[in-house]
C-alpha cells in the first residue's frame, strides 16, 4: 500500500489562499466543458446524452467548446457512438480506443480518463451518477486531487465563470450550492433523468481527437469474468413510466402499501415508494423514488402518504402532473404538487382505485369483441 | 487475515426536521446511528473473518461522541475499534476525508499488520456521495470493488478474490487480487445479533483514539476545511411553486365524491391522460 497517486497536477495554494477569487495561473489553462460518455455493450447510456444537453448550455454560457470523452474497444460501433455525440451537441469527441477498455473496469478507465484530462485540461467534467459513473468519478477526482460534487440536481455558471453545483443536503431536507474554488477540473455527477434529453440534430458534425493509450492487458490485475444482464421482467421500468403511483410512511403498514400497487395496476402504471419504505424493506431498492433512488418524469404522479422532503421532491418534480394525498395539511409535498387532497390515503386509495376502474370499465372491450 | 471496516456515525435522517420558519436543521434530539449501509460492510467482514480467521478493525472519523457507534460495532463482534478524532478534520469534504482515513488505515497497518481487505458501505445516508470508498482505494492503491452484492470466492493464500458487483443493467463478475477495497451493496446480507458476551466486553472495551498526529498525519493542509477543494456557498430551502396546489375540498364530502373530484381534476388539467387511459382500456 504505497501512498499518493500518479499524474497529479501541481497543488494549488491551500488554506486561506484557497478562498481567493483569482484562479492561479496554471489553472487558467483549464478550458472547455467535458462529458464522460458512458458506453457499454455497444450503447451510450442515456444519461450521457442528457449531460451533453446540459453541458451544451454551460459551454455556451462560458463561450467554450463542449466535448465528449468516449472510451471503448476499437471498431465501427465506437465510431458510430462518436457520431451520436456530435448529433447530441458535442463539438469535440476525445476517443480512447483500446482493447483494455472493452468492459468497464475501474483501473484502466481511471488511468485513461486522468491521462486525457491532464493532456487537454477541461475546466468542467460531468459524469452520470450511475454505478459506473460513481465508481469512476471518485477515483478520477482523487487521482487529480480536485473537487467532486455528487448527484447534482442543477448546474449553473456564476459571475466568476465557476460551476455552481446544487444538490440536496442534510439527508435531503435542504439544498446546497457547491463550488470548487482553486482546483480544476470542477467535477460533478448527475443522476439519470434529472436533466431533459436534448433533441438529436441529424447530420451535425464535430472534431474527432484520438488519444492513443499505451497500456497492455497485463498491466491490470482485475479481470471481468462474466456479465449477467438483468432479465427485463425483473426490472422496474419506473424511470420511463407514464404513470407512477407511490406510497410513503403515511400508509402506516406494508399491508396498506398494497393499495398503491392496486391503483398503479388499474392505471397501467408503475409503483414505487419513498426512501423510508426502501429502508424498511417494503419496496426493493429499484423502486425507491427520490434523490438516492430513481428520478422520474411521468405524465401523472400520485403520491400517497408521502410528506415530500427535498430528497423526494428532486426525484419527482419534473412530472407533468403531481397529485398529493396526505393527511397533514402542512406536509411540504403540497408546496410542489399541482393537485392536493388533505385526506388519509389509506381511506381514499381504495375508493379512488374503484372509481378509476369503473370509469375505464366503460371503455373496456372484451377480447372476443375486439377480435371480430 | 486483517480486515478494516470504515463506518460513519450519522444522524438518523428519518428523524431530521427543518424548522418551518428559519429553514434551519433542527438537530436537537435527533438520535445518532451507524450509517445503515455500513452495517452490510461490517457483517460481510465479520463473516469472512469467521470463515478464514483473523481480526476485524473498525475505523471511524468523527467527533468524540462517535465512540458510541464504534462500541456498537464491537458489540456486533468486531475485534478492535479506532476513532480518528481531531478538530483539524472538521469541515472535511470527501477528498479531505479520504486523505485522513487513508492515513489512519496506513497507521493501523503499521500497528496491527497490513489489512488484506478494507470495507465501506456503498454510501452514507447524510452525504450520499459514494465517493469516500473509491477515494480511499485510490490513495492506498487497493484494487477497487464497488457495489459488491456477493463475494463468490476468496483464497487468502493465493491472494485471489472473485465478486459479483451491481453494474448498469446487470451483474458483473470480477476477479482480482488482494489487497482490495470493497463497498458493499445494501441487502447483501443481514447484520447479526451481537452475542451477550460481545455486548459486555464492548461496554468495557478501550476505543483507540487517535489525533491527526497520533495517526501519523503530519500535513494538515490536506485536512478539514483547508484540504477541501469544494466549498458550500449557500444552503437553502427550495421555493414553493408560484402556483399553489389545487386543493380538493374534503369537508362534508363522502370518500366517493372526493375520489370523483380527484379524477375530474386530473382529467380536466391533462386531458391527454384520460385519452391515454381510455386507449389502453380499449386496447385490451
Amino acid at each position: 500500500m504505497s501512498s499518493t497517486p500518479q499524474l497529479a497536477p501541481p497543488r494549488p495554494p491551500s488554506g486561506r489562499a484557497a478562498m481567493k477569487k483569482e484562479l492561479p495561473e496554471h489553472l487558467k489553462a483549464y478550458r472547455h466543458v467535458w462529458v464522460f460518455i458512458e458506453y457499454e455493450h455497444g450503447q451510450i447510456h442515456p444519461v450521457s446524452l442528457e449531460l451533453l444537453g446540459e453541458g451544451r448550455k454551460l459551454a455556451d454560457k462560458l463561450k467554450v467548446e463542449l466535448a465528449g470523452v468516449l472510451m471503448g474497444t476499437p471498431g465501427d460501433d465506437l465510431l458510430r457512438a462518436s457520431a451520436d455525440c456530435f448529433e447530441f451537441g458535442a463539438d469535440v469527441v476525445y476517443l480512447v480506443a483500446d482493447p483494455v477498455l472493452a468492459h468497464y473496469r475501474n483501473e484502466p478507465f481511471t488511468r485513461a480518463m486522468t491521462e486525457v484530462v491532464n493532456t487537454w485540461k477541461p475546466e468542467i467534467l460531468l459524469l452520470g451518477a450511475t454505478t459506473l459513473g460513481r465508481d469512476l468519478a471518485g477515483s478520477v477526482a482523487t487521482t487529480l486531487l480536485t473537487g467532486l460534487t455528487a448527484d447534482t440536481t442543477a448546474l449553473a455558471i456564476d459571475d466568476e465563470r465557476s460551476l455552481a453545483a446544487t444538490r440536496p443536503t442534510f439527508g435531503g431536507s435542504l439544498l446546497c450550492t457547491i463550488h470548487t474554488l482553486n482546483y480544476r477540473p470542477q467535477m460533478a455527477t448527475v443522476r439519470p433523468r434529472v436533466m431533459p434529453m436534448p433533441e438529436r440534430q441529424p447530420g451535425r458534425l464535430g472534431r474527432l481527437v484520438e488519444h492513443p493509450l499505451h497500456m497492455a492487458e497485463d498491466d491490470f490485475v482485475t479481470k471481468v469474468l462474466q456479465f449477467m444482464p438483468d432479465r427485463d421482467s425483473q426490472k422496474a421500468q419506473l424511470a420511463f413510466a407514464d404513470i407512477v403511483v407511490a406510497g410513503g410512511l403515511g400508509l402506516k403498514s406494508i399491508e396498506n402499501f398494497q393499495l398503491v400497487k392496486r391503483l398503479a395496476e388499474v392505471l397501467g402504471g408503475e409503483y414505487g415508494g419513498s426512501r423510508p419504505l426502501a429502508q424498511k424493506g417494503w419496496i426493493t431498492a429499484d423502486r425507491q423514488i427520490g434523490q438516492t433512488g430513481k428520478t422520474i418524469r411521468p405524465k401523472l404522479y400520485i403520491a400517497a402518504g408521502i410528506s415530500g422532503a427535498i430528497q423526494h421532491r428532486v426525484g419527482v418534480e419534473d412530472a407533468d402532473l403531481i397529485v398529493a394525498i396526505n393527511s397533514d395539511p402542512n406536509a411540504p409535498i403540497f408546496d410542489f404538487a399541482h393537485i392536493g387532497i388533505v385526506a388519509d390515503a389509506v381511506e381514499l386509495l381504495p375508493v379512488l382505485t374503484e372509481a378509476f376502474r369503473q370509469r375505464l370499465a366503460l371503455h373496456y372491450v372484451p377480447a372476443s369483441c375486439a377480435a371480430s | 487475515m486483517h480486515i478494516v471496516v470504515c463506518i460513519k456515525q450519522v444522524p438518523d435522517s428519518a428523524q431530521i426536521r427543518v424548522h418551518p420558519v428559519t429553514n434551519t436543521i433542527m438537530r436537537q434530539g435527533v438520535p445518532s446511528i451507524i450509517n445503515p449501509y455500513d452495517l452490510f460492510a461490517l457483517e460481510e467482514a465479520l463473516r469472512l473473518r469467521d470463515k478464514v480467521g483473523g481480526k476485524v478493525t473498525v475505523l471511524s472519523m468523527g467527533p468524540p461522541m462517535a465512540e458510541d457507534s464504534l462500541r456498537k460495532a464491537l458489540a456486533y463482534g468486531a475485534d478492535r475499534a479506532v476513532l480518528l478524532t481531531d478538530r483539524h478534520f472538521a469541515g472535511s469534504d470527501t477528498l479531505a476525508t479520504t486523505y485522513a482515513l487513508a492515513g489512519a488505515i496506513r497507521k493501523i497497518g503499521e500497528t496491527w499488520g497490513l489489512p488484506n481487505l478494507v470495507f465501506t458501505g456503498k454510501q452514507t445516508i447524510d452525504g450520499d456521495t459514494a465517493q469516500v470508498g473509491p477515494g480511499i482505494a485510490k490513495r492506498l492503491n487497493l484494487n477497487q470493488l464497488t457495489y459488491v452484492a456477493r463475494i463468490a470466492s476468496f483464497d487468502l493464500k493465493a491472494r485471489a478474490i472473485t465478486v459479483e458487483r451491481r453494474a448498469e443493467g446487470g451483474v458483473q463478475v470480477l476477479a482480482t487480487r488482494l489487497p482490495v477495497l470493497i463497498t458493499m451493496l445494501e441487502d447483501s446480507n443481514e447484520i447479526r445479533r451481537g452475542t451477550m458476551a460481545n455486548a459486555l466486553s464492548a461496554a468495557r472495551a478501550e476505543i483507540v483514539k487517535w489525533s491527526a498526529e497520533d495517526a501519523g498525519i503530519s500535513d494538515l493542509s490536506h485536512c478539514g476545511l483547508r484540504g477541501s477543494p469544494t466549498v458550500v456557498k449557500k444552503v437553502f430551502a427550495p421555493p414553493a411553486r408560484a402556483e399553489k396546489a389545487h386543493q380538493i375540498p374534503v369537508t362534508d364530502r363522502t370518500w366517493d365524491e372526493m375520489a370523483g373530484d380527484v379524477i375530474q381534476a386530473i382529467f380536466s388539467r391533462r386531458p391527454s391522460i384520460e385519452t391515454d387511459l381510455i386507449q389502453r382500456a380499449e386496447g385490451f
